[in-house]
């Protein structure tokens, strides 16, 4: 390559919202179900059926708008949408046009090594989703060469935000942090469940490249059918990889929509049916404009909780914690939040860490139990830490008492009493146990003298063992190494 | 204000109305009719004028987020001009 | 008058009394009814559905609840309704091919309540498909002829409602109006026909033509009867975000004898004389007896007025094209199949929708579409603003507003064979329309037209602020009963049948 081309991406996200209703019905917003059993006139678009908005749709809007710093404006207000598709009951989507509910704000999001990046957002406006149609006649399911197509209707009407960023993303690899940051505040924001594989965050990519440094963006194309993280991830870099190569063939990007291929691995122009689209926007008569009041805003303001990229921003550095852990510290709010209380308790952020991170992760993937769910709570924790510094118990100890703290609760302190689990350090205690391993081992012990020191470590457990683990092992091997030498 | 043509066959193809050669004109010098009324608006001086899309004066109309059961499956489907099993069936969407 | 003791001819109030107190019962109401549409609305038309059965089953319902001791304001009262309002597990086709075998799986909210307060549904009334129309004549389902000549329209689009109510095939009728269609065919069939506050009534239910206008209301042979349904039917309801959360004052209590004290405004920019010699005297005529009651007249001043047939026609149509997408086939109503989907839309709305719907579906796109939007949508909004500050301002310094409720008396069919002269009848109703006002017809004379031989009504239109039913009803009432235009002729069909 003789020139650098630097990538320019914006991303738009539809994100379903998480409600107990639709956003204009009262039919259930639930993922799946047996089709057209979720509806009514309102959803169905029968003749003379009237939306009305949802409260709690409302309010979900402004939270987000809120963490992530957008300005809620004062007026807002529906439009209607122009367009026929089969799925689309109305044959108009109820949407926001140039009135949305929250307007500008910024994403926060950090990459693998810590970095932290911004992205900042156009809008986020609120509509209504579609049904689903499923392609038939063809085989394989797809739209081209179908002979039919079959309808349900449970979706149509569900809640649904579209998350509009400016092109400010460079790569792949911030694409998908972005993304990964978006779905984890609105997942610990409660407005939505985020899941890619059920269809309830659903994005697109604008994509371009330019010369390094040049001011001017280039055409840009929009890549759909992206439908998990990492197809964003390869999507992303093909689309990249496919407009360098024609630049550099001298050959010019057409501004359209491709759809990415996942089998092919490769993103193919969906050719565009009216040359241009002409939705006819205009305010929904059947709805009356919102105008957020200032005590509500101020009432979801004080719901939000800390974001994920705040607590990132703070376990990497008032913690010192490494950004792969902070990662995986702040992926549930509910864990971050344990974390956090553990931490204030023991003043021990890497020892939280190690063990939030290592046993405790491990018995909640055995049982399926979340740690912040578990009977290990965090004043239980903080104490067998505690117990830990202290040497009262060795880390062996810690690690059966976390296992039956796991199992049955209770306080690590009171454990260590009643078992008498405590560790020994009495020297006279323990030299005896040293004296009766080594004449219990004279063949290992010839060894040792011999040369073989790493012997010893034999003779450390068998030791360790006869002390049913209370013999502090600092102390067993100094009195050991003294003996033999 | 704009001129009295209408592009009928634009607006039509967007209105999803097939027509025939003899509406496109009958329509096309009726709606040419109409427009020319309608441009008298332009006498208005409407420039400091907020527009009005609601006469209502509400604001903030919105519900509890509560279900309310729906319709029943079989009665959603007895209307369908076709139907294939539990869904609404339509001919072939042509990729767009 | 002669038929005053026959069922048919007795006012909904009357009706409602008797079956309440126990001196006939809906049923015997209601299969006088049914007789009487049996025998006359073939000729008439009025109805596009006819539920026997239903109507007997409710009358049933009614009696049992009266037996029981309820006391219902509308008990056993034959009702017509348009059939662009949904009752539930009937056929409501809107007069339209594309809705012609669509049966309707909930109720709306006004017939709901017209029924909860004891009206019995005799049946489903023709209309100008999707109510566009001012004559009836737009319906693809069938004629409707005035019931005072069979050789004129009965105006429209709520013209089956007005047919039947004329024709004694109910005691009320509901229209709905969004332009004047309550008051035009009102007015053509010497009836009270009555439009309230936008929002008043919901229009959960109410097959939308255009959203931000259309509005619920009856048609009846007394303003007592007007009044007693809009005091059934008015009220918020959840199920319309439109609909106007604020208590009801009720109108039947309102009802008065003169109009001492109220100041009623003419129209100055309205003149009459362009409606020919012998309509321009009747209108003199009824702001005399206006006067004769007792009122202040006063000339008031609706500066943009004249403008609100060109604002109507922009915004009513671009609301319509986007309301009526829903018909597509794919959920309900009519399909003509095709090879793909866009093929199948494009043929089902061209077989499903007539002429008139076409072309306000046409005009109503351009009027969004690309670079047309500021020039037509947005501008017809702003003259809109105008044309309500204008009543804002004229009705400083009157109560009330009288005019005529059409251009013209009912006129004969095919008389209008261009759509704008038909646009015109409208011309006085529109404005109070886009103004959100209530207004109401009220029969204030008749006119033999050149070219007809019998008599036909006139109707005077008054316009009351925002809210003011019960000054409106009221001042109706005092005028209706002073004046009693509307029992001077029975109509023919009447008249003729029972003979």
């Amino acid at each position: 390559m003789t020139v650098s081309y630097e990538a320019v991406i914006g991303i738009e996200c539809h994100v379903e919202l998480k409600t107990a209703t639709k956003m204009f019905c009262g039919c259930p917003n639930e993922f799946g179900g047996e089709p057209n059993t979720k509806v009514c006139p309102v959803c169905l678009g029968m003749p003379g059926a009237l939306p009305v908005p949802n409260r709690v749709a409302i309010e979900h809007m402004i939270r987000a708008g809120l963490a992530f710093g957008a300005e809620i404006p004062a007026f807002s207000k529906f439009d209607r949408k122009n367009y026929f598709y089969p799925d689309m009951p109305k044959d108009y989507q109820i949407s926001q046009y140039d009135m949305p509910l929250t307007l500008g704000g910024t994403v926060k999001y950090w990459l693998e090594d810590g970095t932290m990046k911004t992205c900042r957002l156009t809008r986020i406006h609120l509509e209504e989703d579609t049904g689903k149609s499923s392609h038939a006649g063809s085989g394989d399911g797809r739209i081209a060469g179908s002979a039919y197509s079959l309808v349900d209707f449970n979706r149509a009407g569900v809640p649904l935000m579209e998350c509009v960023s400016e092109p400010e993303i460079h790569s792949a690899v911030e694409a998908v942090a972005y993304l990964e940051a978006l779905r984890l505040t609105l997942l610990q924001l409660g407005v939505s469940d985020v899941k890619m594989e059920e269809g309830s965050l659903r994005c697109d990519a604008n994509v371009s490249i330019r010369l390094h440094g040049a001011a001017e963006l280039g055409t840009k194309t929009e890549i759909k059918n992206m439908n998990s993280f990492r197809s964003v991830h390869r999507a992303i870099e093909s689309e990249i990889a496919r407009q360098t190569a024609l630049l550099e063939s001298g050959g010019r990007i057409v501004q359209e929509t491709r759809g990415w291929d996942e089998v092919r691995g490769e993103t193919h122009s969906m050719r565009s049916k009216e040359q241009a689209h002409d939705y006819r926007y205009f305010p929904d008569p059947d709805l009356v404009p919102m105008e957020p009041l200032a005590g509500a805003v101020e009432r979801v303001t004080a719901s939000i909780p800390e974001l994920p990229w705040r607590r990132f921003e703070r376990f990497t550095a008032e913690y010192g914690i490494n950004p792969k852990q902070a990662t995986q510290l702040v992926a549930t709010g509910a864990l971050a939040t344990y974390f956090d209380r553990v931490v204030e308790l023991t003043k021990r952020p890497q020892q939280v860490t190690n063990f939030v991170l290592g046993d405790l992760s491990r018995l909640a993937n055995e049982s399926g139990v979340p740690i912040a769910q578990s009977k290990v709570l965090p004043e239980a924790l903080a104490e067998l830490i505690a117990l830990l510094e202290a040497k009262t118990i060795n880390s062996k100890i810690a690690k059966d008492l976390l296992e039956r703290m796991w199992a049955e609760g209770g306080s690590p302190a009171s454990l260590v009493d009643s078992l008498g689990l405590a560790q020994t350090s009495d020297v006279g205690v323990i030299e005896k146990f040293v004296d009766d391993a080594i004449a219990a081992n004279p063949k290992v012990v010839a060894d040792y003298r011999a040369g073989k020191s790493n012997v010893a470590g034999f003779l450390v457990g068998q030791i360790m063992k006869a002390s049913s683990g209370k013999a502090d092992p600092a102390l067993v091997k100094d009195l050991l190494l003294k003996k033999l030498a | 204000m704009s001129s009295d043509t209408i592009d009928v066959r634009y607006v039509a193809k967007l209105a999803r109305i097939a027509l025939t050669d003899e509406e496109v004109d009958k329509f096309g010098a009726q709606l040419g009719d109409l427009l020319a009324h309608v441009n008298a608006l332009a006498e208005l001086d409407t420039s400091l004028v907020p527009a009005t899309a609601q006469v209502v004066e509400s604001r903030n109309v919105e519900r509890d987020d509560v279900v309310i059961p729906g319709l029943d499956r079989e009665v959603v489907l007895s209307q369908a001009p076709q139907r294939q099993g539990a869904f609404f069936r339509v001919p072939r969407i042509i990729a767009e | 008058m002669a038929l005053e003791n026959d069922p048919i001819e007795r006012s909904a109030a009357d009706i409602a009394r008797d079956v309440n107190a126990g001196t006939i019962s809906a049923s015997e109401v209601v299969e006088g009814t049914l007789a009487h549409v049996d025998a006359v609305d073939a000729r008439v038309g009025a109805y596009l559905t006819i539920l026997h059965d239903a109507a007997r089953e409710r009358a049933a319902n009614v009696d049992a609840r009266v037996r029981s001791g309820e006391r219902l304001p509308l008990a056993g009262v034959p009702l017509a309704v348009k059939d662009n309002m949904c009752l539930t597990a009937t056929r409501t086709t809107c007069g339209s091919r594309i809705l012609e075998h669509w049966i309707a799986p909930y109720t709306a909210t006004a017939v709901a309540r017209m029924l909860e307060a004891g009206c019995v549904p005799i049946g489903k009334t023709n209309l100008d498909e999707f109510a566009m129309g001012s004559s009836c004549e737009n319906s693809a389902l069938g004629i409707t002829r005035n019931p005072y000549d069979l050789s004129r329209v009965p105006g429209g689009s709520s013209g089956g409602s007005a047919a039947a109510v004329a024709a004694r095939e109910a005691a009320i009728g509901l229209g709905s109006d969004t332009g004047g269609s309550i008051r035009e065919p009102g007015a053509f069939c010497n009836l009270i026909g009555f439009k309230p506050t936008y929002g008043r009534i919901s229009r959960y239910g109410l097959i939308a033509f255009a959203s931000s206008l259309d509005q619920i209301g009856p048609l009846t042979r007394t303003v007592e009867d007007a009044a007693l349904a809009y005091d059934a039917m008015a009220g918020h309801d959840p199920m319309d975000a439109t609909s106007i959360d604020r208590p009801v004052e009720p109108a039947a209590a309102s009802l008065r004898r003169d109009l001492h004290g109220l100041r009623i405004g003419l129209v100055r920019e309205f003149d009459t004389e362009k409606l020919g010699p012998d309509v321009d005297k009747a209108y003199d005529r009824a702001y005399a007896e206006l006067k004769a009651l007792g009122a202040d007249l006063v000339e008031v001043s609706l500066p943009t007025a004249d403008y609100g047939l060109a604002t109507y026609y922009l915004i009513a149509p671009a609301e319509c094209s986007s309301n009526l997408s829903r018909f597509d086939g794919v959920r309900y109503g009519l399909r003509v199949d095709a090879d793909d989907v866009q093929a199948m839309y494009e043929r089902t709305r061209a077989a499903g929708f007539g002429s008139e719907v076409k072309r306000r579906i046409l005009i109503g796109t351009h009027a969004l579409s690309s670079g047309y939007y500021d020039a037509y949508y947005v501008r017809a909004q702003k003259a809109r603003t105008l044309i309500a500050r204008d009543f804002e301002t004229a009705f400083a310094s009157c109560d009330l507003i009288a005019c005529p409720a059409a251009s013209s008396p009912a006129f004969a069919f095919n008389a209008k064979s261009d759509p704008y002269s038909m646009y015109m009848m409208d011309y006085y109703t529109i404005p109070m329309s886009l103004a959100g006002l209530p207004a109401l017809s009220v029969p204030c004379g008749w006119v033999t037209p050149a070219g007809g031989v019998e008599p036909m009504p006139l109707g005077l239109q008054l316009c009351a602020p925002l809210f003011a039913e019960p000054l409106l009803l009221g001042a109706a009432h005092a005028y209706e009963r002073a004046t009693m235009h509307a029992v001077k002729h029975l109509p023919l069909v009447v008249s003729g049948a029972r003979a």
